[in-house]
């Protein structure tokens, strides 16, 4: 049995009066890709940043049930957001780098915890870009903008941005849908190293990706969890109707 | 076909004519202000104070008076303005309250500045007994200025995209740091091109010092925050309606018109530089 870092027990989530997340349980392995897929609208962004607590910034906001990372109800107010979301960092649709050099946005998250010197922090800024593969072609220009940098390589700034904080989780959401397919192909890549150090939860459109990267997919179709399992499985024997239905192109 | 092309054509070509007819006005009015008032424009004009009855001499004093309206109002406006429009975006609740505040202060944006010179009369120099002074004029200047200032810090604040604010949160940062870290640096070029329109604003004003700071002649400098002061605005205002010898005295006003142009410009044009070096360096 894996250890499951994330879970959540029968959750529900509505926004007002629109019910979005309907008694999800699942259970997120550590050291592991997770892909979840499903149609849009069907409630995956919403589960994933339900993790970090995102939804919170959403006003009407109701949520039931348990999210817990490793035994920890993330939800009692005895926990410290903050420090939940240092150790589950985020990375979003769109590359979305602070409009400061590149070196202020890997040390961003540090410099707000207050607790670094300088020294560490550069030491982890350095750690951090050569973790996500951006080091070789940023080392001689750490102090320009981030701005300048191409789409791929900013996502990939927004990666390294997360992992400075040394997560124990990385939530992606949909991180390659505004990017080419060269840029896909190096996070995609980049993902497979990564899960060896950090636990990956990503939410992809692209049911393609889910396949090449991920050893455990979930199927999430209106706001339910279909179905779970290790990848091959999901993608080869569906145990559900709608689950096949969707892998195979009948809805999308 | 035809037809479109022909409606393309008209159009570019009235949209020309309008932005000719602007370009026009402008160029006339610079024209003739400067024509009229560059005569007594001289080093002695700016340093010297007036003499024989303002017929003579310079507008020392009036440049000094208002330099330190300005510069008075505006430290009161810079701060109030700001922490105001953060409140207002990010923390105040419930939504209702928030609709009366706004619409309280674009009401107020829209008040005509001698209602504020009333007010500042009414308040400052009588109830709270400052009497005409710089301090009574600024602190009225500041009231009029304040809402104009809170109205571009909002909008200024709502030009952040959302996206900054959400990455913040989710790497760990506090409200509070989010907004002092990352919302405020990337709002700062239009907060300050807030803080010119409303020196410019400020600077330029009559109707509120009038009865609450300005005071028709003086010969030396305001030396405290309770002397009445001279002002360019009111200067102009004063020579063209209560000048006795209008043939010397209106190319003196004319004079500190240009005087009060060029600073505005030279203002309005600094900010331009400092905002666009700004913007170079981070862009998105």
């Amino acid at each position: 049995m894996v250890n499951n870092i994330l879970s959540t027990e029968n959750l529900n989530l509505w926004f007002g009066r629109n019910y979005v997340l309907k008694n999800v349980n699942l259970n997120v392995a550590d050291k592991n890709i997770t892909a979840v897929i499903g149609p849009s609208g069907c409630g995956k962004s919403t589960l994933l940043r339900c993790f970090n607590r995102m939804n919170d910034l959403i006003p009407e906001t109701h949520i039931e049930g348990k999210v817990k990372l490793l035994d920890d109800d993330i939800y009692t107010s005895k926990m410290d957001v903050t420090e939940i979301r240092s150790r589950i960092g985020m990375v979003f649709q769109k590359p979305n780098p602070f409009p400061k050099s590149i070196y202020k946005n890997v040390a961003y998250g540090l410099q707000i915890q207050g607790k670094y010197c300088k020294d560490e922090i550069n030491e982890r800024v350095e750690q951090a870009l050569k973790a996500a593969w951006l080091w070789e072609e940023v080392k001689d220009r750490l102090h320009s903008p981030a701005m300048a940098l191409s789409g791929g390589q900013q996502q990939r700034l927004c990666i390294a941005r997360a992992l400075a904080n040394r997560p124990e989780v990385l939530l992606l959401d949909e991180p390659t849908s505004a990017l080419d397919p060269q840029s896909t192909a190096k996070i995609e890549e980049l993902c497979l190293e990564l899960q060896k150090s950090v636990c990956i939860l990503i939410v992809t459109h692209n049911i393609a990706q889910a396949g090449r990267i991920s050893n455990y997919t979930a199927f999430m179709y209106l706001g339910e969890l279909v179905e779970f399992g290790h990848t091959e499985k999901v993608f080869t024997v569906p145990q559900d109707k709608r689950t096949e239905s969707y892998l195979t192109g009948v809805f999308g | 076909m035809k037809n479109r092309k022909v409606l393309n054509f008209c159009g570019n070509g009235f949209l020309s004519l309008l932005a000719g007819i602007t370009i026009l006005a402008i160029s006339i009015f610079l024209v003739r202000i400067f024509s009229l008032g560059s005569k007594v424009l001289s080093r002695e004009f700016l340093f010297t104070a007036p003499r024989n009855c303002m017929q003579e001499g310079g507008i020392f004093p009036a440049l000094a008076g208002t330099f330190w309206l300005t510069v008075i109002s505006i430290s009161i406006v810079i701060p109030l303005g700001i922490l105001t429009a953060i409140f207002l975006t990010n923390y105040g609740k419930p939504k209702w309250l928030l609709n009366v505040v706004q619409i309280a202060i674009d009401t107020l944006a829209g008040t005509p500045s001698i209602i504020f010179g009333l007010f500042g009369m009414a308040v400052f120099v009588n109830l709270l007994a400052m009497n005409v002074s710089l301090i009574s004029g600024a602190l009225t200047l500041a009231i009029l200025a304040l809402p104009l200032f809170i109205n571009s810090c909002i909008e200024a604040i709502k030009s952040v995209p959302f996206d900054f604010y959400e990455a913040s949160l989710a790497l760990g940062a506090t409200k509070r740091q989010t907004i002092t870290k990352i919302v405020l640096p990337t709002a700062l070029p239009n907060i300050l091109t807030g803080i010119i329109v409303c020196i410019g604003r400020v600077a330029g004003e009559t109707a509120p010092i009038m009865f609450t700071a300005a005071t028709f002649y003086t010969r030396h400098l305001p030396e405290g925050l309770k002397d009445e002061v001279m002002a360019l605005p009111y200067h102009i205002y004063a020579l063209m309606t209560e000048g006795t010898h209008p043939e010397t005295q209106v190319p003196i006003a004319y004079g500190t018109a240009v005087v009060l142009l060029l600073l505005v410009l030279g203002v309005s044009a600094a900010a331009v530089v400092i905002r666009s070096s700004i913007r170079r360096k981070r862009k998105w």
